[in-house]
């Protein structure tokens, strides 16, 4: 290592690690490299020496210099926070050594001159964001701003491959190559269950060689401490508020300097927070922090993080990734894990020094969370990884990126399907569909071509495609990136007085969706940032709130933030619960529960599917305990009744949790199965995932809603921007229309194929649901019961509670107009 | 069907009359799930917001929406004709897109519509959207046009207007029930004054709850006729919420 580097280390008393040596070794020989590290390793600064050393060497660049008006070094990070976070951190070892390097960073919230001078005056490095980075590749001067590249940083490249935001950048990544040749890549990544993923993702892929980063690995520091919470309340069969834990929650507050207390959704971190500020009588300051929230009041619950003025943060995945927190010294999981790789990554929040044990406490909000809790903690101790992988290139993605391509210069279409194809995600995507994505980015891709004199890209006599006009490229720049959100309206507070509402004025809160609004009515209340609110009305496009009163809100019934439970932790809860010499970890009141099930029925086994039948208040229900999440089991659940209905069982409805799913009908389906008329294996025959599965997917809503999210991204319908649906006429685009006129009209098309695929992967776990219909058959048990055991007791509590967004409901309706005709008699 | 789950959602109800039989300002109306008002005084069907040419509105703006809306609103309608023979079809306004749309009808389409015209009177109500007269298509052009004891017209005057018939909003409604709640393209009328679901394939809707809709309806008199998949459902406007 070069001075003034080693002398900056040496001042400060550090040593530099072998990881970062290693790295700035490699990288210095030619080389693109993934260093995995925990945290607290000098991941970042590793991955930023490389450029620092060089930059360094280089000195200032002459003014009009090539170097000037080139960047040199790209960092991306997932999280806009994290950039901003990163920028601080760095500035100072570039301060004391006196670097000649100038440090930007670009985000969503940049201003627009800072944004433009940019262009034209870059810095060295740029921090910034994935769709950053796909409006500037996107732009007439890319070709002269990425020329003198020589290093792109991917931070938590783990939790960035795994969407279509990773689909988006490695698309970027690709065209980023043929603009700066010699650019050698450097990813950092917590621990992943498939490494290799992530060197092929770093590095162009071809068809004839297996092209591969190079890897350095360094070895996790001190084994966390993780205990289940002990608490003497009784622990709730279901439900996910964890309120029985709270004095609990609190006391571990009280004994720690800075906890951060994680859990799985929005409405969680609302309920927690309102619950722990109710008993909090010592008034501890206690935050709170999910994505919802207004900007500004992040930046503040972040800045008193950061000065350690804070005893608890009540968080979501916002704060998942690698920013440094100040001096964490607990973690407290609320609700389960559902995944070991992400309880390991929550955990590393606390105490960023890698040498010494993080501390967590894990509080199961029901007792099958108790299980999962505790094969989480067998499998952080065992260091097991349960990432998803990145799956297939979207090609809605693809589309979106083909007309950014277009906005930037004419292109080649082969030149481009060659780039394309170099990018890991689309290395297996064949010329056809690559076409077809073109003619679809050019007129929509239908076979009717009605649309060519409307063309957006053009293929001009010298073989090039071409934007038709600026306003295309404008229409790409307002529409970029892949997180596609419900639509949401800002929540702003005033007054009321005498009764009536004062003027606006009052300060906004944060956003929320839409739908959600829609279903109250002037005068209803509920959480949110942290207090009970009135709802007053909507007034252009601003949601207006005051101060309620009441003890009991109604709470915001959030869609997103939802995890599924991992396919590993699902497979340990079943091996635990198959297992009577694992218990003992477990509380009493929970292993009691289970040998009570075993008593009464049997405990479902690893490797086969227990089905209970049993009648209760003139219905009969069929509980089973997959445990494979509540994505495939709602699935499972569509089908089954799709199937129970031919079988004539009479099927009335299910519902589904991550461990179990119980369908009730009519038939004593327990008696059918007996005497022959319900045949499990055939009800449980693989083949339910051909005709009936696409029959159902038809008329899902859930597709509709993937395919909406295709739509958009693909540029199909312009995203929804704030402020410009004004209110009287709204002229918006129903995408579930598109979907069925499409669907009728042109069932193959390229963005119902899209659709399906998306489906496929995540939204219906349709993989998952086929590997355990494979793993299940011919190892189905049947346990005909007289009454509900204990096992189905959780499940049997959430009927009713569940609610399924969006369905449409005929049945509702129907009971709707019965009102109606009630109240019309009522009055002959 | 009870529960949390609709994967039974194909079972019909079998109660409930398939269209909703009303009175507005003493003329007696139909409304049919197809979208479409029946007048049975005057063998009279009303159609409103067709928005013909809408996929190739936006294509033209950069937005290629599947160019098959012009057929599917088209074969709705023709079916809605076949149905009731009517002497007369109001279409209320914004029967196209935008205003080049009727200009710009592919061939195809053209005379299917010519062919819908045949042997019966047409009128065409000006729209915000196509606020001339179509062109090369038969009928006759009005802003207003009254029948019996109703006024035809597109957009809903403010303050009273017995007897309106207007379109324009694309009402909707969305009836909430144990927790779920379900939003469907309506009829809504409080008897002075009927509000026309949207007919055209790709039309959006707006909720009875807008506040664009304030003041055009007696709110304690007012019923949406919500449009099901085989019938009519009947649901009074402070009933929505249960």
């Amino acid at each position: 290592m070069p001075e003034p580097f080693l002398g900056w280390f040496a001042s400060r008393g550090w040593q530099p690690r072998a990881h970062q040596l290693e790295l700035l070794s490699e990288t210095a020989a030619g080389r693109s490299m993934l260093l995995i590290a925990p945290t607290g390793a000098g991941k970042t600064l590793a991955g930023f020496l490389p450029s620092l050393t060089e930059l360094a060497a280089r000195g200032k660049p002459k003014p009009g210099s090539a170097g000037a008006r080139s960047l040199h070094t790209l960092y991306i990070s997932p999280l806009k926070a994290l950039a901003v976070d990163i920028e601080r951190n760095l500035a100072r070892p570039v301060e004391e050594m006196g670097l000649p390097v100038r440090i930007e960073t670009r985000t969503g919230d940049t201003p627009q001159s800072k944004r433009a001078r940019q262009r034209t005056d870059p810095p060295d490095i740029l921090l910034t964001t994935p769709e950053q980075v796909s409006l500037l590749i996107a732009n007439t001067h890319a070709e002269r701003l990425f020329s003198g590249l020589r290093y792109v940083i991917f931070d938590e490249l783990h939790s960035l491959i795994s969407s279509k935001r990773g689909h988006l950048l490695s698309l970027a990544l690709a065209r980023l190559r043929k603009l700066a040749p010699g650019l050698r890549t450097i990813g950092l990544s917590a621990t992943v269950a498939d490494p290799e993923e992530l060197q092929r993702w770093l590095v162009p892929q071809s068809r004839l060689t297996d092209e591969r980063a190079g890897r350095i690995t360094v070895a996790g520091g001190a084994s966390p401490i993780i205990t289940i919470l002990e608490s003497e309340e009784r622990i709730p069969w279901s439900g996910h508020s964890a309120r029985y834990a709270i004095p609990d929650v609190y006391q571990t507050i009280k004994d720690h300097r800075t906890t951060l207390i994680f859990v799985n959704t929005r409405s969680q971190a609302e309920l927690l927070f309102q619950e722990l500020w109710r008993i909090n009588d010592d008034s501890l300051p206690i935050a709170l922090h999910h994505g919802s929230l207004d900007a500004a009041q992040r930046r503040r619950v972040e800045a008193a993080m950061g000065r350690n003025e804070l005893r608890a943060v009540v968080a979501t995945s916002t704060l998942d990734l690698g920013i440094d927190w100040g001096d964490v010294d607990l973690v407290v999981h609320v609700g389960a894990p559902k995944g070991a790789s992400r309880l390991a990554q929550r955990i590393g929040r606390a105490n960023h020094r890698m040498d010494e044990p993080s501390r967590a406490i894990l509080t199961p909000a029901n007792r099958f969370e108790v299980l999962e809790c505790q094969a989480a903690i067998d499998a952080n101790y065992v260091g097991a990884q349960d990432t998803p992988s990145g799956g297939d290139g979207g090609l809605d993605v693809l589309a979106q990126h083909v007309l950014g391509m277009a906005a930037a210069a004419p292109f080649d279409a082969e030149d481009l399907y060659a780039e394309v194809t170099s990018a890991s995600p689309y290395s297996d995507l064949d010329r056809e569909t690559f076409d077809k994505v073109i003619d679809f980015v050019a007129t929509g891709g239908y076979a009717l071509k009605s649309y060519e004199r409307y063309a957006r890209i053009r293929k001009r006599a010298d073989g090039l495609w071409r934007i038709s006009n600026q306003q295309v490229a404008q229409q790409y720049r307002l529409n970029i990136g892949t997180i596609i959100e419900a639509p949401m309206l800002n929540v702003r507070m005033t007054s009321r007085k005498n009764g009536t509402l004062s003027g606006r004025g009052g300060p906004p809160l944060g956003k929320v969706e839409e739908y959600f609004l829609e279903t109250l009515a002037p005068g209803d209340t509920f959480l949110f940032s942290g207090k009970i609110l009135r709802f007053e009305g909507i007034r252009e496009n601003e949601c207006l709130v005051s101060k309620a009163w009441d003890q009991d809100p109604k709470v915001p019934a959030y869609a997103g933030g939802k995890f599924p439970l991992s396919t590993y932790l699902a497979d340990s809860v079943r091996a635990m619960i198959a297992d009577p010499t694992k218990w003992g970890a477990l509380p009493d009141q929970v292993s009691d529960w289970l040998r009570m099930q075993q008593q009464v029925s049997q405990l479902p086994s690893s490797d086969s599917l227990l089905i209970e039948t049993f009648p209760r208040a003139e219905r009969f229900f069929m509980v089973l305990y997959p445990f494979e999440g509540r994505i495939a089991h709602q699935t499972l659940g569509m089908l089954l009744t799709r199937r129970l209905e031919r079988m004539r069982a009479q099927p009335l409805g299910f519902v589904a949790t991550d461990y179990s799913l119980a369908v009730w009908g009519l038939e004593d389906m327990g008696a059918m199965i007996s005497d022959g008329r319900l045949d499990l294996a055939e009800l449980f025959d693989e083949d339910m995932l051909g005709d009936d599965l696409d029959a159902w997917l038809n008329e899902s809503w859930m597709l509709k809603r993937t395919f909406r999210a295709c739509a958009v991204i693909s540029g199909l319908i312009e995203k929804r921007h704030p402020g410009q649906e004004k209110s009287g006429r709204q002229v918006t685009v129903s995408a579930d229309l598109i979907y069925d006129v499409l669907r009728t009209h042109e069932p193959d098309h390229i963005l119902l194929q899209a659709t399906r695929a998306d489906a496929a992967q995540g939204l219906l776990d349709i993989q998952r649901l086929g590997a355990m219909l494979k793993r299940i058959k011919g190892h189905i048990q049947h346990r005909a019961l007289e009454r509900i055991s204990p096992l189905a007791v959780p499940i049997m509590l959430e009927i009713g509670r569940e609610t399924v967004a969006g369905e449409a409901h005929e049945s509702i309706l129907a009971e709707a107009a019965e009102d109606l005709l009630t109240e019309a008699q009522n009055q002959i | 069907m009870h529960g949390a789950n609709a994967a039974l959602e194909s079972d019909t109800p079998a109660t409930g009359p398939l269209t909703a039989e009303l009175s507005v300002n003493g003329t007696a109306v139909v409304c049919d799930r197809m979208g479409v008002l029946w007048l049975p005084g005057s063998a009279t069907l009303v159609v409103s917001d067709l928005h013909l040419e809408k996929g190739a509105a936006f294509a033209r703006r950069g937005m290629m929406l599947p160019p098959y809306d012009t057929a599917a609103t088209l074969s709705r309608l023709g079916a809605a004709i076949a149905s009731y023979a009517p002497r007369l079809v109001i279409s209320l306004g914004d029967s196209f897109h935008d205003r080049i749309g009727s200009a710009h009808l592919p061939e195809c389409y053209r005379e299917q519509l010519q062919g819908l015209q045949r042997g019966r009177d047409w009128v065409w109500i000006e729209g915000n959207h196509d606020p001339d007269r179509p062109v090369g298509l038969e009928g006759s052009f009005c802003s207003e046009l009254h029948v019996e004891s109703l006024v035809f017209r597109h957009e809903p005057k403010a303050g009273a207007a017995d007897g309106e018939i207007a379109g324009h909003l694309h009402p909707t409604a969305r009836v909430i029930r144990r927790g779920k709640g379900v939003r469907r393209p309506c009829f809504a009328s409080d008897g002075k004054r009927l509000l026309m679901p949207a007919f055209g394939a790709t039309t959006g809707g707006l909720e009875l709850r807008h506040p664009a809709m304030r003041g055009l309806f007696d709110r304690t008199r007012l019923v949406a006729h919500l449009i099901g998949r085989e019938r009519i459902y009947s649901v009074a406007y402070n009933r929505m919420n249960g």
